[in-house]
């Protein structure tokens, strides 16, 4: 038994450690509510606050709705039937998560808004009075950052359908359940877990969203946040407002559980025969492949075949190096997803391993920064790093006489240490997901062979992880590659990211100026794409053997 | 497991030994001076290299949005690198003095350059560029004499013509400040009820709302000149004027960019000598004509383009009025329902 407590204590230590690191900054934020509230707050409530509400409220329901159907839809359509293109479109369909979401924004707002070519085009064949839909509006924004958002489902829901493994489905064949019958009775809630997973982390994004909602002129609460903060100088109600933003975010968290319910979800893992599917065949194969090739085609064709038209547009000037640009955001983001995947996986583990209600809800706040807008991560982030690096300093100096300067503030460390409190949920959740699925009889029947905890995870885990690893590093990688507040606000002088280079000119409204870059960080976004599907489901895993 | 801990180990240490920036600013010399800036994309403006051949002061430059740059500036403290901080808009110069990050500046060479009206009254920033937030009208179907005042734009006959940025917008956060004090609140939420009641089309850029007005989906708004020059420069014949508003009143909104000395500057002489130099006529025709910004010296000709427009009336009231007046004018929008 001891050699079973020791290392759970070493978790225990390390969790608890990381945990609280992570969360030292969203705890700055939230340290405003034991300020006074000032006028702002009556202000708010007798103003815009019902606006606000409404507004975030809408857009949450409508992104889960839209993204979450889509996802599912899409991930149950490329693993439970055969049709033309099947193998392309199941890893394809991930693609547009490597395009920021305000690119994505502005591409779609300037493509449809009345002065667009589409528009245009339109009153020149219907007349003067043609109009089509107001793209700024609250549909137009569900659209687009659904379009952006599916995968986070699609990419949960695809893997928890194809580990469903294949006694379950046969068995529900067999008893004579037709395919659509064996989705909404076997695999959907089966599923449900990992999808809820999912449609969770496309909601947190949508919540901390500022650029895309202020493309479209709509009003949410981060946007709020921005205005209080800058727009009246008040910098300890917009804390306040990021607190309720957070209460928002963990009544998603707890909704999210529920869908758990008390149920242990573990899972026999393998993926599951592909012979058990139906092959489509005739106008249904074809009707799939259409299905698939559409949702490609809007949500990532067109807005990067827009981007190219724009960037080779006559008169446009683009940086004169890609170069230490590309490097920096793939070096950065690289480093980032082994962070935070590991950091992840450790609070994962330590939430499996441990009864202790404190660490549980812990953990819990460590993911946290996911759901806040980066700006406020950040400035939590460097005044947690300025203030010690000064304390620190000022130390120094007092004892030796020599003035050591910032040493967090401004650096790469920094900067690392802002991605992991944003990103950690990214890291975290999925990994989770995935864990929770092992059934504990393994690791009992392991540790009653004699087999120590670090081999447990070494040899087993670890393989049988493989694919949640897999996705939670890609969609690190990717979100980094996409930063812009927190590199914006930590990075080292001159360090400046393919995100910053299209800030840059969408700042100045230079669209077109802004499509190269742009692209670049689509492109440098597809390798990990490629490399990291083909990790997640490329090799066998020691756990198929067994099924 | 070890070997991945390892892997990161060393990963993690590459990076930080190819980012650390800290030496760089500690053993800074005489002869670089880093400026703070969120004059966007304009970090490579001409103007800093003909300073670099004059002066052989190399410029480092940390760009971002104001509120980002404002933050690191405010966080390092008094370990900042920033000498020189260059920001768009009088209100975040406003508010960046306010939090003591910038310090005074006693030179003759600024106030003999730089009109009182454009810079703060303690000397601590200086407007170096400056722009009108004005009418823009379309020309095929607006005539200049249907337009009077900022205030006559809630006029029930633009109902459903009218294009506006929000009010989370810095420039007309900046203009409804100005107003403010000029004309005081009530006037102010009056003219803002009146926008409002015409049912505004909201569009979030100024060239947007310039596109729009020329495609005919609104006829009037308010946006920067710089950018119906930008538009001009690349489309001659677009139908889109800007009309002078007030000009029997207080006169046309302008806000400038500009800048001030680090409170805890470094390089405190060589951060003076480039906003001294900034503000010499040789500077301000390049600094000014390449944004299509007016020149905040007097004595040196804006950019051909706004040359044609004109010379108009521009509010007295000094620029800092936009800062000191702008939490009242977010909320004041607030009130009037103005989005």
């Amino acid at each position: 038994m001891t050699s079973l407590a020791r290392p759970a204590s070493a978790w225990h230590i390390s969790a608890w450690l990381l945990a609280g690191l992570v969360s030292a900054p969203i705890a700055a934020v939230a340290l405003n509510l034991l300020l006074p509230r000032g006028d702002v707050w009556r202000h708010l409530a007798d103003t815009i606050l019902w606006e606000l509400t409404w507004n975030t409220a809408w857009l949450l329901a409508g992104v889960a709705v839209v993204s979450g159907t889509l996802g599912t839809a899409l991930a149950w359509l490329v693993v439970a039937h055969r049709f033309p293109g099947r193998r392309f479109f199941e890893w394809a369909l991930m693609l547009p998560l490597a395009i920021p979401a305000y690119v994505m924004g502005f591409v779609f707002v300037a493509l449809l808004e009345y002065a667009g070519p589409v528009q245009t085009t339109l009153r020149a064949a219907f007349g003067e009075t043609f109009r089509l839909f107001d793209v700024r509006s609250g549909w137009g924004l569900v659209g687009v950052l659904s379009l952006v958002l599916y995968p986070y489902p699609y990419l949960m829901a695809r893997s928890a359908f194809a580990s469903l493994g294949s006694a379950p489905v046969e068995a529900a064949r067999g008893l004579g359940l037709s395919p659509r019958q064996t989705f909404w009775r076997v695999a959907l809630p089966l599923a449900r877990p990992a999808i809820a997973v999912g449609v969770a982390l496309a909601l947190m994004e949508a919540l901390a969203d500022f650029g895309t909602v202020s493309l479209f002129d709509y009003r949410t609460y981060t946007v709020a946040i921005y205005r209080v903060w800058f727009g009246m100088f008040d910098r300890v109600a917009a804390g306040q407002l990021a607190v309720v933003l957070l209460l928002w975010a963990l009544a998603l968290l707890a909704l999210e559980r529920t869908q758990r319910g008390r149920r242990r979800y573990a899972q026999a893992h393998g993926r599951t025969a592909a012979d058990v599917w139906p092959r489509l065949a005739g106008t249904r194969a074809l009707a799939a492949t259409a299905c698939c090739t559409t949702v490609l085609g809007v949500a990532f064709v067109l807005p990067l075949a827009t981007l190219g038209w724009w960037a080779v547009t006559p008169g446009v000037t683009h940086p004169a190096s890609f170069r230490p640009l590309i490097m920096n955001s793939v070096v950065l983001a690289s480093v980032a997803a082994v962070l935070c995947v590991s950091a992840g996986l450790l609070l994962a583990y330590a939430r499996r391993r441990t009864h202790s209600k404190g660490l549980r809800f812990a953990t819990e706040i460590a993911g946290l920064g996911y759901a806040l807008p980066g700006s406020v991560v950040a400035v939590g982030v460097l005044a947690i790093l300025a203030g010690t690096d000064r304390a620190l300093a000022d130390l120094v100096l007092r004892i030796s006489g020599y003035d050591i300067g910032l040493l967090a503030t401004g650096t790469g460390l920094g900067l690392l240490f802002a991605y992991l409190v944003r990103f950690i949920a990214l890291g975290f959740h999925p990994t989770e997901a995935g864990l929770s699925s092992i059934p504990r009889s393994i690791d009992e029947c392991a540790a009653s062979l004699g087999t120590t905890p670090g081999r447990v995870v070494r040899e087993l885990h670890l393989p049988l992880l493989r694919a949640s690893l897999a996705a939670a590093g890609l969609l690190v990688f990717l979100d980094v590659m996409k930063e812009l507040p927190a590199t914006m606000l930590i990075r080292p002088m001159g360090w400046d990211t393919l995100a910053i280079a299209v800030w840059q000119m969408t700042s100045e409204s230079l669209w077109r100026e802004a499509a190269l870059p742009a692209l670049t960080i689509v492109a440098a976004g597809l390798p990990a794409v490629i490399c990291l599907t083909w990790l997640g489901t490329s090799r066998r895993t020691p756990g198929e053997t067994a099924s | 497991m070890r070997r991945c801990v390892v892997a990161c180990v060393g990963l993690i240490g590459a990076v930080m030994f190819l980012m650390d920036s800290a030496p760089a600013a500690r053993s800074q010399e005489a002869k670089t001076l880093t400026v703070y800036s969120s004059r966007a994309h304009y970090g490579a403006e001409p103007v800093f290299e003909a300073f670099t051949k004059k002066t052989g002061v190399d410029i480092k430059f940390f760009n971002g949005n104001n509120n980002e740059v404002f933050e690191r500036l405010r966080n390092e403290g008094a370990r900042t690198s920033a000498d020189v901080l260059l920001t768009v808009d009088a209100g975040n110069l406003w508010n960046a003095a306010r939090e003591g990050l910038l310090s005074p500046v006693q030179s003759k060479i600024l106030t003999a350059n730089i009109p009182a009206h454009l810079r703060d009254p303690e000397n601590r920033w200086f407007g170096l560029a400056v722009r009108a937030r004005t009418i823009m009208y379309s020309t095929a179907r607006v005539k200049p004499d249907e337009l009077s005042t900022y205030a006559a734009l809630g006029d029930p006959k633009w109902k459903g013509r009218l294009c506006l940025r929000t009010s989370s917008n810095t420039y007309n956060q900046s203009l409804l400040g100005s107003l403010i004090k000029q004309e005081g609140e009530p006037a102010v939420e009056k003219m803002v009820r009146g926008w409002v009641a015409n049912n505004p089309t909201y569009i979030n850029g100024d060239t947007q709302i310039l596109e729009a007005i020329a495609a005919g989906q609104c006829d009037v708004g308010i946006t920067n000149t710089y950018y119906l020059a930008r538009l001009l420069q690349k489309t001659p014949d677009l139908k889109v004027a800007p009309f002078w508003p007030d000009q029997q009143g207080h006169g046309v909104h302008v806000n400038v960019s500009g800048a001030g000395v680090s409170a805890h500057a470094k390089n405190r002489e060589g951060a003076i000598a480039l906003i001294e130099f900034l503000s010499t006529p040789e500077a301000q025709s390049t600094l000014a004509g390449a944004s299509f910004e007016y020149p905040a010296n007097p004595a040196v000709e804006p950019h051909a383009i706004l040359k044609n427009w004109g010379t108009f009336k521009t509010q007295a009231v000094g620029v800092a009025a936009a800062g000191e007046f702008q939490a009242a004018a977010v909320k004041l929008a607030d009130r009037a329902g103005y989005r």
